[in-house]
């Protein structure tokens, strides 16, 4: 097997061999602690320009197969695991994570101390990385290479993984409501769970206007999750006060929540390594009840946690907190019909302890109805 | 919610004995309820029949009932200490049948006690059949169809609906007797046939097999917010078919996708809410079919278990720990999670490591028992084991059972070796991943070896990958680095690299030191690296980082003794966790190594630092390394732990490892039998004569030379075959023919055996110049039963003062001739008066526990403190011992053996003989502490079996060597009011004694002409109280083995000795004078 090299940004070096492509690829590198879900990680287009290095050491075990795909390819820029199965066992396996890896032409590392990686960007904060595959190339060559690869901050990446024209994911049963989901970067998981409730979801591209989204007669809009820096998306955030104004039930989820956060008023900023895994404890405020959560974001919301605050648009809370760092999990306003949370109701990968967030959208718009 | 204030005291209920299936685990998550209960200031009361556990220490509760586990005895300490609630969750099964009964009793009405964990109601819902299947109906689970068919049309009815295999069980008939598996029409007319006519009602229950599935166990905790994680999710690696307990197990689920796992956790919650576990852990098992992933809901457990003191250890989060907070009024957001001091314990923990559990088998012990592992759970212990693959933690796992046999070897098997194992896999036993192993070396593929076993393919690629690794390993050429870290990588041992390459063990370490291969050390943090870890809880790798701290505190290693078996458990463990917490009273770090999950030295606040590893020489040595890096050591403790440390202690030194306490070399001399007597010989004290024959004649010439009876055992063990006491040339003969192979390289042990000699058991410390006797103990079975299966008291009943002096005169000689420092045991018989040596442990033993709390004394702690060079003198005037004089007793002291005869069945289905021997069977013991010897052996007798009867029918058949000593306990009987039936000759002989007695008829003699029943059927038919039943030999041949078996299945108190017989006769004089009497330890030891 051919050596590998997963290159850090500040110089330090973990060699392992050869997996998945060949050759060489960059990214921000970032841990994903969850120990199940790999093909849905790879498949969700908020780790696009991502290195996701796994911390669960067996990946691969159950193949993949085309139930479990957040989108229709995979979106890390590469994918660092410490024992990769040469075996798929899984009655709904159809192909082998190593041979799809290869096909995508997604860049691979095995066999590195995934533990070690973790515990350094833990502590340093998450930076950029490459992965060099059978190449020949010396160690500062590499490191040289890594720094002139793009950084995370800053980064507007929501071009790439949005839908180029607007698709309709017809509601399951009785049609209720019609709402607008502007696709960041959607996973397949959220129209499923939103046509389940009897929602039609039209999933629009990014720069869908204000008059775009109005057109399809609304009962709400949803922000979905994606990647790169919230703060490079103010023509997004623009739409957002519009739509705001026009008391459109509006609910986001991760980088759609930052987007409402920006949108209100609220600064984001740059976690030292983020939240990726499926074992989150977020705290409802309102309730005192813990969920287990699915995080993937490595920018949140700066807002008082303790207080009402108030906006342009009327009074807002944060109704949702990590309980592991406090970091703000959720806001809504008090006065106008439109909500988030940082993490995932849609699960996939990861517990679905937080989809009743789902019926609070379809609530808020019987109510918006009613009214 | 914050802690319930209204709780001001809690009574905790403990598991009982260690038997199998409710073992150590009960003792750490009974530990951790006591510790979480004072640290809140809550006042706690204990109840636990077993000495050997850590929670009935004194200074875990504030008042500790070493009592029987009864409804009766909890009622009057309930009345006595009057506890605002009652916590049963964390002592297994007996706990929470203990509670039902107090509920059924009115006890908790009556006294206004509350049930905190989890209620009645939610109980009976969680351990109810039928309850629980409609639970699992409403929240849209499946459990396994089934239908009820009282005609053969029907059962050919329903099969047609359940498919073949199909499960038969018919209804209301004794121990599952005519259930089985129907794989066609033909096997089912059979069993199904049979069953009718077997049921009583003529009904057979017939159920679709999920035999060969997945099986997954989930634990679950929830809060009273109603806020549930999911603390682990485990895999068996051995399909539905094989008790979880027996299983092979691997943490966390290695072949799921996420869509299916959380399918499983959502059902999971739903279940825990729908049963009402209001507070507290449960665990969740189910089955999927491999074929289309359809789930099976099997059940639960609506309390702490084994498997969750498994997944406490696998993921750092300490269930039994959370549920005790959680019972008591917080929840999960409001704890603290330990191991990173910054989160709360209300996540999921996730690994970034691969545990393996494999359990460990006692079948050697019980030779007739049936090997096959079933739903029946049979294994007495277990091992985990941590690394950073399956293939790693498995190797590891499999290296920490201390069995040869089941270390992964690669021999050359022929082709008809190869279908042999293929044949012999389809049936799980103790070493079928050893059998597939060797037949995937052999060349069988994973399909065949999946059809034959249903072992999912993806760990049978990973047996494959280590096959195809030993194979490179084996090739001609250098050991390269490269090529050395691949193998340790996957978990080699440096003793299997060896044995591939041709050389020996301390080359291959030799070599791979010298290219800088060693293992660095991770860290169990229950979050894979998100956050910071506080506790040192580590386990070996070979990878980039290691994780060990640098220390400046001296430290002191101690070794623990590995997974429970027979013959060392959970006493040992005791003494292991005593020397932590003492040598970190006295200002070392303390360094705990051991592979048991069950126990609480593995729990990682126990000692300063843990490694989760295995004890062999070559692990240990490694973690000895790298705290020498890290820091001082002082060395390493290897007398508390057992046999195992004890064994690694020579090895140790030899590599440069400094050993406190007793030296390997002194350990020799007491484990050596020409040296250790040469010691005696010195010191002018007697042991029984004996011999070493190395062929079959030399041995009757030697039994001639020293006199019948003659105690034999093979030098070498073949077979797991033990020792035998034979009374005559034939059954010498038949002995070393059936069990041993006798060569000179393999000679045959003859000891003389002093019948009918009492025995002692003596635990005393030195430490060089004084000695201080813990207790001497005596044995109430005569010498020739194993000590460990035997029951004794404390203080000794029949010892003169002269005879005391004598063997404490003897204690101090041979500890001074062996130069012990630390503990030693002694086992002494004394025959005509004349006193013999049997043999001495210079080392922790079984009843260091009992003694202690028999006398107040922590003997453990007094050992360890010695280890590091503090004499006895000094340990008094610190207060470890007593100022003055030997370790008293208070009150009297009976210790009794608990035996597993009902978990083994025979082939045939019949039950394995109940009856003891000089081979230890017994998985655990209880105490009984009172004024009197008659009340503490009934104590015992009830805590141990269950009620003695106070009246009514006792069955009496002696041996002839019994005869003469089964008089006076005969005529105790009769004097009690016991209606006596016997046997032929035992009855003729009563009468010759002037005792009346009704005859039956044996068993042989089958029904009489004129319908009399035979003992067997008047047993099975539920009229006699109590069987006394000496055996002659091995096994009183048919009779004695149907009469104990019988007794066993019906659960009728079983004697088989007249001592036990005599002893009985007290505790049956004392329950029919006056109730039983109630005292905590702490009033005891006041």
């Amino acid at each position: 097997m051919a050596s590998a090299y997963l290159v850090l940004d500040d110089g330090r070096i973990f060699e392992g061999s050869s997996w998945a492509a060949t050759g060489k690829t960059f990214g921000e590198a970032v841990f994903q602690t969850g120990m199940t879900g790999y093909q849905e990680t790879l498949t969700d287009p908020s780790y696009h320009k991502q290195v996701v290095v796994m911390t669960a050491p067996h990946i691969g075990n159950t193949g993949v197969n085309d139930f479990d795909n957040e989108s229709s390819k995979i979106w890390v820029a590469g994918f660092v695991v410490r024992n990769p199965s040469s075996l798929t066992s899984n009655w709904r396996a159809q192909n082998d994570l190593e041979e799809e890896l290869i096909a995508q032409g997604v860049v691979g590392i095995q066999g590195v101390d995934t533990r070690a990686i973790t515990r350094h960007l833990r502590d340093r904060g998450a930076m950029r990385v490459g992965i060099f595959s059978g190449l020949e190339l010396t160690r500062e060559e590499m490191v040289v290479e890594v720094r002139k690869a793009e950084a995370m901050s800053g980064a507007f990446l929501v071009k790439d993984v949005s839908t180029p024209a607007t698709y309709v994911v017809p509601a399951i049963g009785q049609k209720k409501f019609t709402i607008a989901a502007l696709d960041l970067g959607i996973k397949a998981a959220t129209p499923r769970s939103l046509a389940e409730r009897g929602v039609e979801v039209h999933v629009m591209p990014y720069n869908s206007t204000f008059e775009q989204i109005m057109s399809i007669h609304p009962d709400g809009v949803f922000l979905s999750n994606g990647p790169g820096d919230p703060s490079t998306m103010t023509d997004v955030i623009e739409v957002v006060r519009e739509l705001l104004l026009a008391e459109v039930p509006i609910f986001g989820i991760c980088f759609g929540h930052q987007i409402l956060g920006r949108a209100l008023g609220f600064e984001t900023y740059k976690l030292q390594f983020g939240h990726r895994g499926i074992n989150q404890p977020v705290m409802d405020k309102n309730t005192g009840k813990v969920e287990i959560t699915a995080h993937n974001h490595g920018f949140a919301v700066k807002a008082p946690t303790d207080t009402e605050f108030s906006t342009v648009y009327g009074r807002g809370e944060v109704t949702h907190t990590c309980l592991n760092d406090g970091v703000v999990e959720g806001l809504a306003l008090l006065d106008k019909p439109a909500f988030s949370v940082q993490y995932h109701p849609e699960a996939a990968a990861g517990p679905h302890d937080a989809s009743y967030l789902f019926d609070r959208f379809v609530d808020l718009m019987s109510k918006k109805v009613g009214a | 919610m914050p802690l319930d204030t209204s709780i001001k005291s809690v009574l905790v209920i403990g598991s009982g004995p260690i038997v199998i299936g409710q073992a150590c685990e009960f003792d750490y998550s009974g530990t951790q309820a006591c510790r979480v209960l004072r640290a809140e200031g809550i006042r706690v009361i204990l109840v636990n029949s077993n000495p050997a556990t850590i929670m009935t220490d004194p200074e875990f509760a504030d008042a500790t009932y070493i009592e029987p586990i009864t409804p009766e005895i909890i009622e009057r300490i309930i009345a006595h200490e009057k506890p605002d609630a009652v916590l049963a969750t964390l002592g297994g099964q007996t706990a929470l049948n203990a509670a039902i009964g107090l509920y059924q009793r009115g006890t908790l009405a009556k006294y206004g006690v509350r049930l905190i964990g989890a209620d009645v109601d939610a109980i009976n819902r969680g351990e109810n059949r039928e309850l629980f299947r409609a639970i699992v109906e409403k929240v849209g689970g499946e459990s396994a169809k089934s239908r009820i068919c009282h005609t053969m049309e029907e059962i050919l009815e329903a099969v047609d609906e359940l498919n073949y295999p199909v499960v038969v069980r018919p209804s209301f008939t004794m121990g599952g007797l005519g259930s089985g598996i129907a794989f066609d029409e033909a096997e089912l007319r059979q069993i199904a046939g049979a069953g009718l006519r077997h049921s009583p009602t003529s009904e057979v229950l017939l159920e679709e097999s999920i035999i060969g599935w997945k099986e997954y166990e989930l634990e679950v905790m929830r809060d009273n917010k109603d806020n549930v994680v999911i603390v682990c999710s485990i895999e068996n690696l051995d399909p539905m078919g094989v008790h979880t307990g027996d299983s092979i197990t691997v943490a966390p689920a290695m072949t799921l996708t996420d869509v299916e796992y959380q399918k499983l956790r959502d059902l999971s919650m739903d279940i825990i809410r729908e049963v009402g576990v209001d507070t507290g852990g449960c665990n969740i098992q189910f089955a999927v079919n491999p074929k289309n992933g359809r789930i099976i809901v099997i059940e639960m457990n609506p309390r702490v278990s084994r498997s969750s003191a498994l997944a406490s250890k696998a993921t750092g989060f300490p269930i039994a720990k959370i549920a005790t907070k959680l019972a008591i009024g917080y929840t999960l957001d409001e704890i603290q999670n330990d191991i990173t001091q910054v989160t709360p314990a209300s996540f999921e923990p996730t690994l970034d490591y691969v545990v393996v559990k494999l359990p460990r088998f006692a079948f050697e012990k019980f030779a007739d028992a049936d090997p096959r592992l079933t739903t029946t759970m049979k294994s007495v212990g277990e091992a985990m084991a941590i690394g950073r693959s399956f293939s790693e933690a498995l190797m590891k796992a499999l290296r920490s059972l201390e069995r040869k046999e089941a270390i992964f070897t690669w021999p050359v098997v022929s082709e008809t070796e190869r279908a042999a194992l293929m044949q012999s896999m389809r049936v799980p036993t103790e070493y079928r991943l050893q059998q597939v192993q060797k037949a995937m070396w052999a060349g069988a593929s994973i399909d065949e070896v999946f059809n034959a076993t249903k072992i999912d393919p993806w760990y049978l690629r990973q047996i494959e990958l280590i096959n195809q690794q030993a194979a490179i390993i084996a090739l001609p050429g250098e050991l390269t680095a490269e090529l050395l870290r691949t193998a340790k990588t996957q978990g080699f041992s440096d003793s299997q690299i060896a044995i591939l390459r041709g050389v020996s063990e301390d080359e291959i370490r030799k070599a791979r030191h010298h290219l800088g291969i060693r293992p660095v050390y991770k860290t169990v943090d229950t979050c894979a690296a998100e956050f910071e870890a506080f506790t040192p809880y580590h386990y070996s790798s070979f990878e980039e980082e290691t994780e060990v701290r640098p220390r400046t505190t001296p430290a002191v290693i101690i070794l623990g003794s590995g997974p429970n078996r027979i013959g060392q458990g959970i006493e040992f463990d005791y003494s292991c966790v005593h020397a932590s917490f003492t040598l970190r009273e006295a200002g070392y770090e303390t360094i705990m190594i051991n592979c048991n999950p069950e126990t609480v030295s593995t729990d990682y606040d126990t000692s300063n630092r843990l490694y989760f590893e295995p004890l062999t020489l070559e692990d240990v040595l490694e973690v000895v390394h790298a705290e020498i890096q890290a820091g001082p050591v002082l060395g390493v403790i290897t007398q508390l732990g057992g046999q195992t440390p004890l064994g690694l202690a020579a090895g140790l030194k030899a590599n440069g490892v400094n050993i406190l306490g007793t030296s390997p070399e002194a350990i020799n001399l007491a484990e050596e039998r020409g040296a250790f007597g040469n010691i005696l010989a010195e010191q002018g004290l007697r042991a029984p004569q004996f011999g070493m024959a190395s062929s079959q004649l030399e041995a009757t010439n030697i039994a001639h030379e020293i006199g019948y009876p003659v105690l034999v055992r093979p030098s070498f063990v073949l077979g797991g075959r033990g020792m035998e006491i034979v009374y005559d040339d034939a059954a010498l003969g038949g002995f070393i023919t059936r069990a041993t192979d006798i060569t000179p390289d393999h000679p045959v042990l003859v000891d003389r055996f002093l019948d009918n000699a009492i025995e002692i058991d003596v635990d005393a410390l030195f430490d060089g110049e004084e000695l201080f006797l813990g207790g001497v103990m005596e044995h109430i079975e005569e010498a020739g039963i194993h000590s460990g299966d035997s029951a004794c008291v404390l203080p000794s009943m029949t010892v003169t003062d002269e005879q005391r002096d004598e063997i404490r005169s003897a204690t101090e000689k041979i500890a001074r001739g062996v130069d012990v420092r630390g503990l030693i045991n002694i086992q002494f018989a004394i025959a005509d008066n004349v006193l013999y040596v049997l043999e001495a442990n210079p080392r922790a033993s079984r009843t260091v526990p009992f003694v202690s709390k028999a006398s107040g004394v922590p003997l453990a702690k007094a050992a360890a403190r010695i280890s590091v060079g503090v004499s006895i003198k000094q340990l008094r005037s610190d207060g470890i011992l007593p100022a003055t004089g030997d370790g008293v007793a208070r009150g009297v002291s009976v210790k009794e053996a608990v035996l597993p005869w009902n978990r083994f069945r025979r082939t045939d289905g019949r039950g394995v003989d109940a009856v003891l021997g000089p081979e230890m069977r017994s998985t655990g013991e209880v105490m009984g502490i009172s004024p009197t010897f008659g009340e503490s052996y009934a104590k015992s007798q009830i805590a141990a079996f269950g009620p003695l009867p106070k009246a009514g029918t006792v069955f009496i058949s002696l041996a002839d060597k019994d005869k003469a000593t089964g008089i006076e306990p005969a005529l105790g009987f009769s004097e009690l009011g016991f209606h006596i039936l016997a046997t032929d000759g035992t009855a003729e002989f009563l009468r010759t004694k002037g005792i009346e007695c009704t005859t039956v008829r044996k068993h042989s003699e089958g029904t009489g002409q004129m319908g009399e029943k035979t003992i067997v059927d008047i047993i099975n038919a539920g009229e006699i109280d109590l069987v006394i039943n000496t055996p002659v030999g091995r096994g009183t041949r048919a009779d004695g083995w149907a009469i104990r078996t019988a007794a066993v299945q019906k659960s009728i108190p079983c004697i088989t000795t007249t001592a036990g017989f005599s002893a009985a006769v007290d505790a049956i004089r004392f329950l029919q004078a006056s109730p039983l009497s109630i005292n905590s330890l702490q009033e005891w030891l006041a």
